[in-house]
């Protein structure tokens, strides 16, 4: 430790705490495999995703080693449907998060920070919003615009998904406003945007990161319900959600269909909640413990 | 040489109701506040809970908007002073607070925090940044390898050292010690008011000492003003003070303050019923409804007394201790039965036993 190490914050205790929680160890290799899959899918999949292999013989063929999750109404291979699904799904979520999130957090920050006419009019805005479920404002948009392309509706859900971060980042923004750290700083002549991005979203952000995580499994759920309801991701591209629409009219006989999707879907919800709460613990600043027990702090003298 | 002098300085809270919140009332947490701190002085601040101390010393330095009133620091006019040239100001008036739990940034190094104002102010970079924040942290008792480690990691006390070397960072001459010890256990209390009067002897520093410990006021005060509901009742060198307390109030106060002798049985002045609210003070005086003075009649509930100099360099606001410019035919016009006279009981006068033996 010497003078080079002034400044620089560790993070090592955060980390480290991270790393040693078995629930982010899990999740992280979770996320990780779908991430691949997802990444890797035009190497891995054993079929062209949209390929009607052959329409009379192998239609609605259960799992076999040919195909490992079967065949779905069209004789296309579900594994290969699956892997380039997760694609769409997973873009779709971790994009519209990160953009609700950026936006969400930014108005949130400056709502609070500034206070005022900003604050009323950004809040009344968010409460209007969350007076309408995001699913019914969805079928109406969509209903009126017709087709969706796969952007189009990324968009439209990150459209719905920053309310929520922004009310937190704006009450989080209003407690640490009048902290006596910030006064200190504004004391010290930190100009308006110093103040807010080194004090005031470094302690604000905490609670953001964690609702974007815990957002992203309910965008992949939102996304999988439109799909499902036949006005998300447009067959023949394949997502979680449609998927599990095709396979909805015949549960009992082609099971596979809805199963294996819905597996997807479920392992991959669970595993962004676990790393969102492991997240909250381990962000929270009262929860670090000193990083050196072998070396107790002494006043000089 | 009077550093800081601020004049009539107002600060009224607007009360909001209802959804488009109309002003339905005002607290006045300050009310007419006036007063000088010469170079290197210590003036103290001291009053109870909710008596506008702290929101002097936060208006002082405009960390909140004064309703009116003027300050002048080192020949800038402060309240009139634009952004810039305020943020360039504020390198010469800074602030210790109460809490040192709440006033370091929990995502900053300590390092980081006492280099802050190095940066802004564009005083050190890179190497000598470093140098120098170490050289701070050493000034205040701590060491200069703990500048890496987050604020969690230190006590009460260190942590409050810490604030004071943030303060330090810019080489103020001015400094709102904004109840720096309240919050600590006594034996920290004790070394963090000496390294304040170090710091005071070796740089000059001015303090604006808010606090309601009459005992550690004593220690570190040169000059004590009392607070009470928003109003300056009392401005006297420390001695004058605490040997003849004038204000009913001052005197209240002083007979409250704990004897270090368990066996010695202390008198004290109780004082019926709460302090009024500040959003609604009496008229007049705003301590009559509680006040002691043998001579309180209705001219204390209609004059609002001024802040005037009963003996030399010794304020206080009371029309019943003499002399007093309002005559006593004034006082009789508006109501006043009991002509003017002085009080001083001897519940308040056993502090000044102390002193005289102190000293």
């Amino acid at each position: 430790m010497g003078a080079a190490s002034i400044g620089h914050r560790s993070d090592s205790s955060v980390r480290g705490r991270l790393v040693s929680d078995g629930r982010v160890r899990l999740a992280l290799g979770v996320l990780g495999c779908v991430a691949l899959v997802a990444i890797f899918a035009p190497m891995l999949a054993p079929y062209d995703p949209r390929l009607q292999l052959d329409i009379s013989h192998l239609q609605s063929q259960p799992p076999s080693f040919a195909h490992p999750l079967g065949t779905d109404t069209f004789s296309r291979d579900v594994l290969s449907r699956l892997m380039y699904g997760t694609r769409v799904s997973l873009t779709v979520a971790l994009v519209a998060v990160f953009l609700s999130a950026t936006f969400g957090t930014m108005l949130g920050a400056i709502a609070g920070y500034v206070g005022g006419a900003v604050d009323a009019i950004v809040m009344r805005v968010v409460d209007a919003a969350f007076s309408i479920p995001a699913i019914l404002l969805l079928i109406v948009v969509i209903a009126l615009w017709g087709n969706l392309s796969v952007v189009t509706l990324t968009l439209l859900l990150a459209g719905v998904g920053w309310f929520t971060i922004s009310r937190l980042v704006r009450a989080e923004t209003l407690a640490i406003r009048d902290a006596d750290y910030v006064v200190a700083a504004r004391a010290l002549g930190a100009s308006g945007w110093r103040v807010l991005t080194r004090h005031v979203l470094p302690n604000a952000i905490g609670s953001a990161v964690v609702s974007a995580t815990l957002s992203v499994g309910n965008i992949i759920l939102l996304e999988a319900g439109l799909s499902y309801l036949g006005i998300g991701v447009r067959p023949p591209t394949p997502s979680w959600g449609n998927i599990i629409e095709e396979g909805s009219t015949r549960l009992s006989d082609v099971w596979w269909l809805t199963l294996f999707p819905g597996l997807a879907i479920l392992v991959t919800v669970f595993a962004c909640n676990a790393l969102g709460e492991a997240l909250r613990d381990a962000l929270d600043p009262r929860q670090l413990l000193p990083a050196h027990d072998d070396a107790p702090i002494r006043m000089n003298g | 040489m009077t550093l800081l002098s601020v004049r009539d300085l107002t600060k009224h809270f607007p009360i909001k109701r209802g959804i488009f919140g109309q002003v339905s009332g005002q607290v006045r947490a300050v009310d007419g506040v006036s007063f000088d701190v010469a170079a290197g002085e210590t003036l103290a601040l001291v009053g109870e809970s909710g008596c506008g101390k702290s929101t002097t010393g936060r208006a002082v330095l405009r960390l909140i908007e004064p309703t009116s009133g003027s300050v002048q620091f080192d020949g800038n006019d402060v309240l009139s002073l634009g952004a810039g040239d305020l943020r360039r100001l504020r390198r010469k008036m800074q602030i210790v607070f109460q809490d040192p739990f709440s006033s370091l940034n929990p995502r900053m190094s300590i390092g980081a925090i006492v280099r802050e104002g190095l940066t802004i102010h564009g005083l050190a970079e890179g190497a000598a940044a470093d140098a120098r924040v170490n050289q701070l942290l050493e000034e205040v008792g701590l060491r200069p390898e703990y500048a890496s480690r987050s604020p969690h990691e230190f006590s009460g006390g260190q942590r409050q050292r810490v604030g004071i070397a943030r303060a330090l960072s810019v080489e103020p001459t001015f400094i709102v010690c904004d109840e720096p010890v309240s919050a600590l256990d006594v034996s920290v209390q004790a070394q963090v008011v000496n390294l304040l009067q170090d710091l005071q002897r070796d740089r000059g520093l001015a303090y604006l000492f808010i606090a309601h410990d009459l005992s550690v006021v004593e220690h570190i005060a040169n000059r004590v003003a009392v607070m009470y509901l928003g109003h300056i009742v009392e401005l006297a060198a420390v001695d004058d003070l605490y040997g003849t307390p004038i204000m009913p109030y001052t005197q209240a106060l002083l007979s409250a303050v704990p004897a270090p002798d368990p066996g010695v049985k202390r008198e004290r002045i109780l004082l019926a019923g709460d302090v009024p609210s500040p959003a609604n003070p009496p008229s007049g005086c705003v301590f009559h409804p509680r006040c002691q003075h043998p001579a309180r009649d209705a001219a204390c509930a209609t004059i609002v007394p001024p802040l005037e100099e009963k003996a030399p360099g010794h304020w206080a606001a009371c029309i019943k201790q003499p002399p007093t410019t309002v005559s006593w035919e004034a006082q009789k016009e508006a109501g006043g039965t009991n002509p003017p006279d002085f009080f001083l009981p001897r519940a308040a006068l056993h502090r000044s036993v102390d002193a005289t033996t102190a000293h």
